[in-house]
């Protein structure tokens, strides 16, 4: 057992962890996060705005402060006993990202701000070195901007084609028409694994397989997946895969990208600093192993160990269960949502995962967002950063209840009488 | 607590839903877009403009509740307005809107746009109230880029 795992206070463990089924009492995961106790213009909060990002356990709030109140120290530089505990912690932290994503070696675990800084790290060492003017790289058309704007801008200095595979009017993508769009131009393909804005959950193990055949390597943006699903990039086989850890009960300003070794070792490094090399003269500079050729300077040493514990934590209850708990949710959300007069909802694919997207008559998203929160519910109105997205439905918003393990009937329950309040404001 | 009732009052709410001048305008003369990416808000504000004077106004376009009835009620309020009228007019709504005093001790100059009252106990909805007097803003001073309150 790890260090966080030791931390988590006996009585907020789950009563019971064995496995899927193996039962999921959500009051008591609740007690776990003291935000959830906040009421909110005076009423009990209701948070569904998972995922733009998720609350945080009492383990990775005692994990950050016990770093900064005991452990603080810079890493991989001083021999004293603190500067050894810290880089300890940090790399502990790193181990257990590794085993969350099933990745071959620790040293494939990078540490970046976010999801959004790891796309970008890949589109400017990958991207620049293998797309040339006249290649193409492929997205889809339900990527968050995070994974459409770093590629434009690769696109833009190469003079390279920015592709887009197209989906259906229920949001799920065509994945015969993604197979055509793999040419012999392709260079890369970048696609989400959750759509933020849909819920869709994306076959991206057939759609790895599709470029694999044609020897194209695979970015998979985890960012709205790893909170929901298991995840081992080993089955995937993708090459690349990123996520954000405050979308997974860890703190801001801090996120991972996993890649495969053999081209992490052939990527150039993406910011140069300390840390990211072995030895420097001004002649020439040696950069330094894997992982840490792309952590120049000092890292967000508190933030890798809250991440750490926020894993702990989310094993300790078992992704299967926090899986069948949140699946069965949003069944249960995705019908009494359904039930209300005059609901639209958008993104209706087969698989999905956390997101309850809809329109309600013609009300604005925003009117309906101002009004919910009155009520002390929390949901996230307006474009998702998914403009692309509302331009394919014809919309310009929508009004977006996202889930994470902790929600439950009730406050979806409060989340309908909520709407239908809104529809008494604007009968 | 802030009211909902307060910031959804009736004549916003009826606005909303039946705006007024809301066309696209032959005679105009003067135009300009006002665009909030984040809420996706957009409107074009057409503007009739006879030396110094607003003859016609209409709007067209989407977006909330409150900005859709702050557009139609301001085109209601600006016609036949000189444009110097119809700044201070723009001045002393931001003023309510915002949360501040007004201009000359009470709102009477603003008639039905006192509606808006309630919006200064929403914040974050002020861009949304404030987005066509902004397009109209440009509009009198012939700017041909797109204007945002976000």
């Amino acid at each position: 057992m790890t260090t966080a795992a030791k931390r988590l206070p006996r009585e907020s463990r789950p009563a019971d962890v064995r496995g899927a089924g193996a039962g999921f009492d959500v009051e008591k995961v609740r007690r776990d996060f003291p935000i959830l106790r906040r009421r909110i213009r005076g009423r009990a909060l209701v948070y569904l705005d998972n995922a733009a990002t998720s609350q945080k356990p009492q383990v990775v709030i005692d994990a950050i402060r016990q770093y900064y109140e005991r452990d603080n120290a810079n890493i991989h530089r001083g021999v004293h006993f603190l500067s050894e505990h810290a880089t300890e912690e940090y790399e502990a932290a790193r181990r257990t990202v590794q085993g969350f994503l099933n990745a071959a070696d620790a040293s494939e675990i990078i540490f970046v701000r976010g999801a959004t800084e790891a796309i970008n790290l890949v589109a400017q060492t990958y991207g620049r070195t293998n797309v040339h003017a006249g290649d193409e790289v492929l997205i889809t058309a339900m990527e968050h901007h995070s994974n459409i704007v770093p590629w434009q801008i690769l696109c833009e200095e190469k003079g390279a084609r920015l592709r887009v595979a197209p989906i259906s009017d229920s949001g799920e993508l065509l994945l015969q028409e993604f197979e055509k769009l793999l040419g012999p131009r392709t260079k890369i393909v970048a696609v989400t694994h959750v759509s933020n804005a849909l819920g869709t959950i994306n076959a991206v193990h057939l759609m790895i397989e599709m470029a694999h055949r044609r020897n194209i390597p695979v970015l998979v943006d985890g960012a709205q997946a790893v909170p929901h699903l298991k995840v081992d990039v080993q089955v995937l086989d993708c090459d690349f895969y990123v996520f954000s850890g405050h979308k997974v009960y860890g703190p801001t300003g801090i996120g991972v990208l996993y890649g495969k070794s053999a081209l992490l070792d052939a990527m150039p490094p993406y910011q140069g600093g300390g840390d990211m090399i072995s030895s420097v003269t001004f002649e020439k500079t040696i950069y330094n192993k894997l992982p840490y050729k792309f952590e120049a300077g000092t890292p967000h040493v508190a933030g890798a160990i809250g991440l750490g514990a926020a894993i702990e934590y989310v094993n300790g209850l078992g992704m299967d269960n926090i899986a069948a708990h949140e699946h069965e949710l949003l069944a249960y959300a995705t019908d009494t949502v359904s039930a209300i007069p005059g609901i639209r909802l958008i993104g209706t694919a087969r698989e999905k995962a956390g997101v309850l997207s809809f329109l309600l008559d013609s009300i604005h998203p925003h009117d309906i967002g101002t009004i919910l929160d009155q009520e002390g519910i929390a949901i996230r109105t307006g474009h998702h950063c998914a403009q692309p997205v509302m331009q394919r439905f014809g919309i310009s918003a929508t009004a977006r209840a996202s889930f994470a393990l902790y929600n439950t009937r009730e406050e979806v329950d409060a989340l309908a009488e909520g709407m239908q309040k809104v529809r008494e404001v604007f009968a | 607590m802030p009211d909902l009732r307060e910031l959804y009052q009736e004549v916003i709410l009826e606005h909303s839903k039946a705006p007024r001048n809301y066309r696209e305008l032959a005679t105009a003369n003067h135009r300009a877009e006002g665009y909030n990416p984040l809420c996706g808000d957009h409107f074009t504000v057409y503007l009739d403009l006879e030396g110094d004077s607003i003859r016609d106004i209409s709007f067209q376009g989407s977006g909330c509740a409150i900005s859709q009835a702050s557009a139609s009620l301001m085109t209601q309020s600006v016609k036949g307005k000189t444009r110097a009228e119809a700044a201070r007019l723009f001045d002393q709504f931001h003023k309510l809107v915002t949360g501040q005093s007004p201009a000359n001790g009470n709102w009477a100059e603003l008639g039905k746009l006192a509606v808006f009252s309630g919006v200064s106990e929403f914040p974050v909805r002020v861009k949304c109230a404030t987005l066509a007097w902004h397009a109209l803003h440009a509009a009198m001073q012939g700017k041909q880029e797109t204007v945002s309150t976000e």
